[in-house]
């Protein structure tokens, strides 16, 4: 299994300063990506304007979206933005999608909340046909364009991932629920029989060093969930803060079949990053 | 804090025990509708890791429910004059009016208030006069109902009657009996639930109910008729009825489980089918749940969102396997043909929570006499003294012998060029035989260029094609015992799309060639418009499947499938969202499945008599508006009317909105439903995994042959 960590993007108030040298030392080890997440109404940074300044800082680490809220992007747009980071990435983005879980984003946008399932099924047929057409560039690195990962939890999902994309993407929780959830991906996938396996993703949320970085990491997290009520808690509560929390969490995920596994920040300070470095330093979860 | 438990059930005054045991300066009141010392329904049974939860909640009164169990370990199964008997099962119960007793006994002890005689008839009469109020009022909650638009409550009604009886006399184990009269199958669940008598639940069909007119009886008819219906088992002792009358199962579900300082519990907020015998467990459970996230919260909404989290994912499980229990028990007729063991074993496993590897651990015996059944039924003259399990049994269908059940159906690592399959894949198919599986499937041939779903698809239109595959079963055949099936078809509107390394149904941007369907639909909005088939074309595609049959059996091919699944062209003839013709072709079922039967019968004149010839059937096409398992029945029907020898069972993909909630064995209750109720052996994958999952699968005669997947988890 793979690790990766989160650029601080998503946590409200953070330099962007801070940002471009977070993403220079992820570079050099041990992570294999940088992650984002997508929030419109919130006091985080664009997910993809984010990867596309990590992209020229960056070498080796591939970019994530975990996720983006498809159908709030025109697909057009979407598909050309996605291309431009990955032919500058050298081919190292990774598309993450959903339809999300908030209605305030978009009635915000003006996007009918409704009809998101349509649009978001249509988006990723075409997100590929856009790639391919050669009147629309820049192409991507490679001519089938980045992976897709689709996340989310309801049946559909599986169905959907099977149908039009490259793996899943799962939002979090403890192994048994990722377990399940890859169970139904492979279910899907040898369904409609295609070839390889599907990439499976997952994330969790850390806050490393004294108590005052563990409170803040929870008040991020409670207040970033606030909008899903009782889940807050949950999520806040599932907070990585320790190593030996961080080595069981890689464990289960490893033995549930994860490929890659990335750790997002809740308190944006580089030596959270640091300190994720030294504990997966003595953590041998390459072996899975 | 002073709080109002409306009823006074186990989950109301357990609740209530609970919270006073810990704050004895709370006011504590439960308003019960009925007397004392009345109850209603027999007995209740728990687990042992229930009792154990029960254990550290309150010792007191869980010594005293301990005091007065009916403890037993066997499961026996009455089932046309044989006992099947399973041990190993610890279930302990009691008389409901016992625990009731006891519960209060412990409440008044505790200095809880309790008023009986006492109905609730809408919130407004407590004038808000508590600081938190528990509903624990059961399945006619009058709290919910009065709170339904907040809650979301949804009651789905089972199709079965049941009554709940008693009987004077003592049972050593959970009895399950089946008796059949002129008016249709009856079961009753009866166990144990005192130290003198036990509980008797009679169950039925709906019409059943109906023909027997005891939709017309009053309590002492009903009892009457089961007793004589029942007079061989009950052996002289009597039924009892207390209040008892026919109802159908209510199974509830709420959205919310709480509202402000409002919070439901047991049978108020969830209930789950009796036969799993959970519904007194699950409201226990609640109100310990309850007690403990009350003495770690201060805040009381977040206190009871903290239960709701603690205690759904739990009711939820125990309701899906309550659910499976329950359409078993009303679609049981359909396994009468089974013998007892088979039939047993498939009563056991109904709920999905029991496996073959379960009951061998619980009762070794039980594990021994299923797999010594199935090595019987091979040679019945010879009671086998070991035998293996059931995946390693033989099977045979005309002239086709298997050594073993298990299937596999591997996808092409390298496929074919211009119909040809290339030597790679011969020698895949060659070595996944030689590693033991029974039966290899080959990938779908199509039966004419235009057929193909990609330009990498087999064909069987060519006698080079023909040429190839006899070298894939040569290859196959060099294992001894080693067999091979092919399949042919046509991938209809399904046709010329790219292979399937970045997804399904992406349309070939050149060299693509003109498709067939039944009706001018497009697969999807990007999708080439098919050509409606006109005579010329169905005579014409009839031919080129006759052709590659007779090209299929000179192969040497032990087995061949004819391809009617996922949304491919003999499928879409079938189901009534891709075939909009207005001729003899389309419109009822019997027209739309006109055209794929006149395939099958001229395919079965050319192939071999002595081979089996089989169907890939679509169950369902999973989708609003589409075809079910009904009309699937319907349809394998009319295929084993024609000689069909084998069903492949598959589903879904008739649109790309095709949806089957894929999970392991997704597909094992279409393959139950095709094989026991049209009589045909089946064929089913639905990502089985494992051993267990394929011998559970075959012991229960959900299926007769098994595709085994390898699971990609290290």
């Amino acid at each position: 299994m793979r690790i990766g960590v989160g650029l601080p993007a998503g946590v409200p108030g953070v330099d962007g300063h801070l940002l471009i040298e977070w993403a220079r030392l992820a570079d050099t080890g041990p992570f294999s990506s940088l992650g984002v997440v997508d929030r419109l109404c919130y006091d985080t940074f664009d997910p993809l304007v984010a990867l596309a300044s990590a992209a020229a800082v960056t070498q080796r680490t591939r970019l994530v979206t975990m996720i983006i809220i498809g159908p709030l992007y025109n697909t057009l747009r979407l598909a050309k933005a996605s291309a431009s980071i990955d032919a500058l990435s050298g081919g190292r983005l990774v598309l993450g999608m959903a339809v999300g879980a908030r209605r305030e984003d978009y009635e915000a946008a003006g996007i009918e909340y409704r009809s998101r399932g349509k649009r978001f099924v249509e988006q990723l047929s075409l997100l590929r046909a856009y790639w391919e057409d050669p009147a629309i560039g820049p192409s991507p690195a490679h001519p089938e364009g980045p992976p897709i990962l689709v996340g989310g939890q309801n049946d559909q999902v599986f169905t959907r991932i099977a149908r039009y994309a490259n793996g899943y993407v799962h939002g979090g929780g403890p192994p048994r629920s990722f377990a399940r959830a890859a169970d139904k991906t492979r279910a899907a996938w040898s369904d409609m029989r295609r070839p390889g396996k599907p990439q499976l993703w997952a994330q969790a949320y850390f806050a490393l060093g004294d108590e005052d970085d563990l409170l803040s990491g929870e008040r991020y997290l409670k207040e970033y969930y606030a909008f899903t009520g009782t889940f807050a808690e949950k999520v806040a509560s599932g907070l990585l803060t320790t190593p030996q929390a961080i080595a069981q969490y890689i464990r289960g995920y490893a033995e549930a079949g994860c490929d890659e596994l990335v750790l997002l920040p809740t308190v944006a300070s580089l030596d959270q990053l640091k300190r994720l470095a030294e504990v997966l330093a003595g953590i041998d979860y390459e072996r899975f | 804090m002073k709080i109002i438990v409306a009823g006074g059930g186990p989950a109301g005054l357990y609740s209530a025990l609970l919270l006073k045991k810990a704050h004895r300066d709370w006011e504590i009141t439960v308003l019960e509708r009925n007397p004392a010392d009345v109850t209603y329904g027999w007995g209740v049974v728990f687990s042992d890791r229930t009792l154990a939860s029960f254990q550290r909640a309150d010792y007191k009164s869980f010594e005293q429910i301990s005091e007065h169990f009916v403890i037993w370990d066997a499961i026996d199964v009455h089932y046309r004059d044989e006992v099947i008997q399973c041990g190993g099962h610890v279930i302990a119960s009691i008389a409901r009016h016992t625990l009731l007793h006891i519960l209060q006994q412990r409440c008044l002890e505790l200095g809880v208030t309790l008023c009986f005689r006492h109905e609730l008839h809408g919130l407004a009469e407590l004038n808000e006069n508590y600081d938190l109020l528990i509903a624990a009022d059961g399945i006619h909650s009058v709290v919910r109902r009065e709170l339904a638009d907040v809650l979301r409550p949804a009651i789905e009604l089972g199709k079965a009657r049941y009554i709940w009886l008693g009987v004077d006399r003592v049972l050593d184990a959970f009895t399950f009996l089946f008796r059949e009269n002129e008016h249709g199958l009856f079961q009753v669940h009866a166990y144990p639930s005192s130290g003198t008598s036990s509980t008797f639940i009679v169950e039925c069909h709906e019409d059943t109910w109906l023909r027997a007119g005891l939709d017309q009886a009053s309590e002492a008819e009903s009892v009457a008729y089961c007793q004589r219906l029942f007079a061989r088992d009950l052996k002289g002792a009597s039924l009892l009825a207390n209040n008892s009358r026919w109802i159908n199962f209510s199974t509830l579900k709420t959205r919310k489980w709480s509202y402000q300082n409002i919070v439901l519990l047991g049978d108020a907020v969830h209930t789950a089918h009796f036969s799993i015998g959970s519904g007194t467990k699950l409201a226990m459970e609640d109100a310990i749940s309850l007690a403990r996230v009350l003495e770690l919260h201060d805040d009381l909404p977040r206190a009871l969102d903290k239960y709701e989290q603690e205690r759904r994912p739990v009711v939820e499980l125990f309701q899906q396997a309550a659910n499976e229990s329950r359409l078993y028990f009303e679609s049981i007729s359909r396994y009468l043909r089974l013998e007892p063991l088979p039939f047993a074993f498939q009563l056991l496993t109904r709920s999905g929570r029991m496996t073959y590897d379960d009951l061998r651990l619980r009762d070794s015996r039980f594990g021994d006499a299923v797999d010594r059944w199935w090595a019987r039924q091979r040679n019945d003259a010879v009671e086998p003294l070991v035998a293996p399990p059931p995946l390693f049994t033989p099977f045979a269908l005309r002239g086709l012998a298997l050594s073993n059940r298990i299937v596999s159906a591997p996808l092409a690592a390298v496929p074919a060029q211009d119909g040809r399959i290339s030597n790679e894949y011969c020698s895949q198919m060659a070595s996944i035989a030689a590693s033991g599986a029974g039966l290899v499937l080959g990938e779908i041939a199509a039966v004419s260029p235009e057929g193909r779903i990609t330009p990498h698809c087999p064909g069987l239109y060519q006698s080079e094609h023909g040429a190839a595959w006899k070298a894939l079963v040569q290859a196959v055949h060099a294992t001894p015992g080693a067999r091979v099936g092919l399949q042919i078809g046509h991938a209809g509107r399904r046709g010329a799309t790219r292979p399937r390394g970045n997804g399904l149904d992406r349309p070939l941007q050149t060299n693509t060639w003109p498709l067939l369907a039944p009706s001018p639909l497009p697969y999807t909005p990007f999708s080439q418009t098919p050509k409606a088939m006109d005579a010329e074309a169905l005579e014409r595609v009839r031919q080129a499947f006759v052709a590659a049959a007779v090209l299929a059996a000179e192969t040497g091919a032990d087995l061949l499938f004819l391809h009617c699944a996922h949304g491919y062209l003999l499928a879409s003839f079938l189901s009534p969202l891709t075939n909009q013709r207005t001729d003899a072709y389309g419109g009822s079922l019997e027209r739309r499945m006109r055209y794929p039967l006149e395939v099958f019968e001229a395919v079965r004149r050319v192939w071999p008599a002595e081979k089996p010839l089989g169907i890939v059937l679509s169950a369902s096409d999973g989708v609003k508006g589409g075809a079910d398992v009904e009309e699937a029945v319907q349809v394998a029907m009319a295929f084993r009317e024609r000689g069909c020898d084998l069903f492949w069972i598959q589903a879904g993909q008739t649109t790309p909105a095709s949806e089957l909630g894929y999970r392991r064995g997704y597909l094992t209750a279409f393959s139950d439903s095709i094989r026991n109720v049209v009589g045909l052996p089946t064929l089913v994958g639905g990502y089985l995994t494992d051993k267990n999952a394929v011998n559970t699968v075959l012991a229960a005669s959900r299926a007769d042959l098994c595709i085994l997947e390898s699971a990609d988890s290290i």
